[in-house]
């Protein structure tokens, strides 16, 4: 249990996915003009991630490593399709993005369309594709901390993107130089909540 | 290509120039952040990250345009995302065999060249409506003006962060430590990326002010 909040923890503030790897930057920068729209793409990013990285963790665990497939039988315990994983990794997340879809639109309309247009954009979201490949990477025990980290990953990215928001909000009233306003400027003031952000790189876990 | 038109024909040209500067992939299209400044701590990953995009967004564009007629819209994204994700395998498996440790340097970033917006982007937006030829140059042009902001970022954070360049230490043998130089470590830190890429579009903007946003 204490190991699971570890990865939590861990994988919110020290390996946060916009500070430390840059990933989702993409959408990141482009709808984080409000608040509002911001948590609505943060919270479909934590439930994309919270879905593919487990789901690809069994993919890894029983298809893709070096003998993963010896449940087939004795003859499968060389082979070794791990060099197929970016491909079955974005199948898997582009369907599942698509079956969220369909299973949000049926049992919830409301969050279906206050999401309704980030859900697509998020299967091309690198920090799902990022969270897949780090997990794999990390080479963790279980399922259960695969989850986690898929989940603190993505609780992680609505912070960043929720803060940018509320930052930039803001900034609309400030004199910025001209050649920085609108792009410029954000990138400079993600640089400074990026070391910020590196202070949390000291606690050990 | 018609008869006609010449292969480097004006309009052509402007393919493959304009990406450089006014439509930058980077600093104006605003596709393709996410890898630009993950590997730009050193100037080689940096490089073998520029050819690696070259090399997939020229050739999945041209892919893309040749099949652009017999690919129905509603499952297109899946088309393109194989199609991507066929030439980053084929790209990361030469990385493994030639540049073993480049490759580890990248690490997952080879693999997110998948998922990069900026590949996606011109699919979507150029190589669907266009002919083969044009296709290849918009992706030859996009992907160095992509290439030019990686290498000039990872310039500045290797050069200041660590004194060298492609691992030559130039600063030693310039004699700079001697008279109390030292190296910014922070160049090396990943936000110092983001703070270099805000500078370089400073800097842009300021000479070319069309590119200036509202607000």
């Amino acid at each position: 249990m204490e190991n699971l909040i570890n990865i939590f923890i861990k994988s919110i503030f020290i390996n946060n996915m916009v500070f430390a790897y840059f990933l989702g930057m993409c959408s990141y920068l482009a709808v984080s003009k409000t608040v509002k729209t911001s948590v609505g793409l943060g919270i479909a990013v934590i439930f994309v991630l919270g879905i593919t990285v487990p789901v690809d963790y069994l993919i890894e665990k029983y298809m893709l490593k070096e003998g993963a497939l010896v449940w087939l039988g004795e003859s499968f315990a060389e082979v070794d399709l791990s060099f197929l994983s970016f491909i079955m990794f974005i199948a898997v997340i582009a369907s599942m993005v698509q079956l969220v879809e369909m299973v949000i639109e049926k049992f919830s309309p409301a969050l279906y369309n206050s999401l309704g247009i980030f859900l697509p954009l998020i299967a091309v979201n690198c920090a799902i594709l990022g969270g897949s490949l780090f997990m794999q990477q990390a080479e963790y025990q279980n399922i259960a901390e695969a989850t986690v980290f898929g989940l603190g990953s993505g609780v992680g990215w609505l912070l960043a993107i929720v803060g940018i928001a509320a930052i930039r909000e803001k900034i609309r009233y400030s004199n910025v130089p001209a050649p920085l306003r609108g792009l410029g400027i954000t990138f400079i003031i993600t640089g400074l909540m990026g070391i910020a952000f590196m202070s949390f790189m000291g606690i050990k876990l | 290509m018609s008869d006609k038109e010449p292969l480097f024909s004006t309009k052509n040209i402007k393919l493959l120039t304009n990406p450089l500067n006014d439509e930058n992939p980077i600093t104006v299209q605003v596709l393709g952040i996410c890898s630009a400044l993950a590997v730009t701590a050193k100037l080689k990953p940096a490089i073998v990250m520029a050819i690696s995009v070259l090399v997939v967004l020229a050739v999945s564009n041209v892919v893309i345009s040749l099949i652009r007629k017999r690919v129905p819209p509603r499952i297109r994204i899946i088309v393109q995302l194989t199609v991507i994700a066929l030439m980053v395998i084929l790209v990361d498996q030469v990385l493994k065999a030639f540049a073993y440790d480049v490759s580890r340097q990248l690490s997952v970033f080879v693999g997110l060249i998948i998922t990069n917006c900026i590949i996606m982007g011109r699919l979507e937006a150029f190589a669907l409506g266009n002919k083969p030829w044009p296709s290849f140059l918009d992706g030859v042009g996009n992907a160095a003006g992509y290439g030019i902001i990686l290498i000039i970022v990872g310039f500045f954070r290797e050069l200041l962060g660590s004194g060298e360049l492609l691992g030559y230490p130039i600063f030693e043998k310039i004699g700079l430590y001697n008279i109390g130089y030292e190296d910014n470590g922070l160049m090396i830190l990943s936000p110092m990326a983001l703070i270099t890429v805000g500078i370089i579009i400073w800097v842009q903007r300021a000479k070319n002010k069309a590119l200036i946003e509202e607000n």
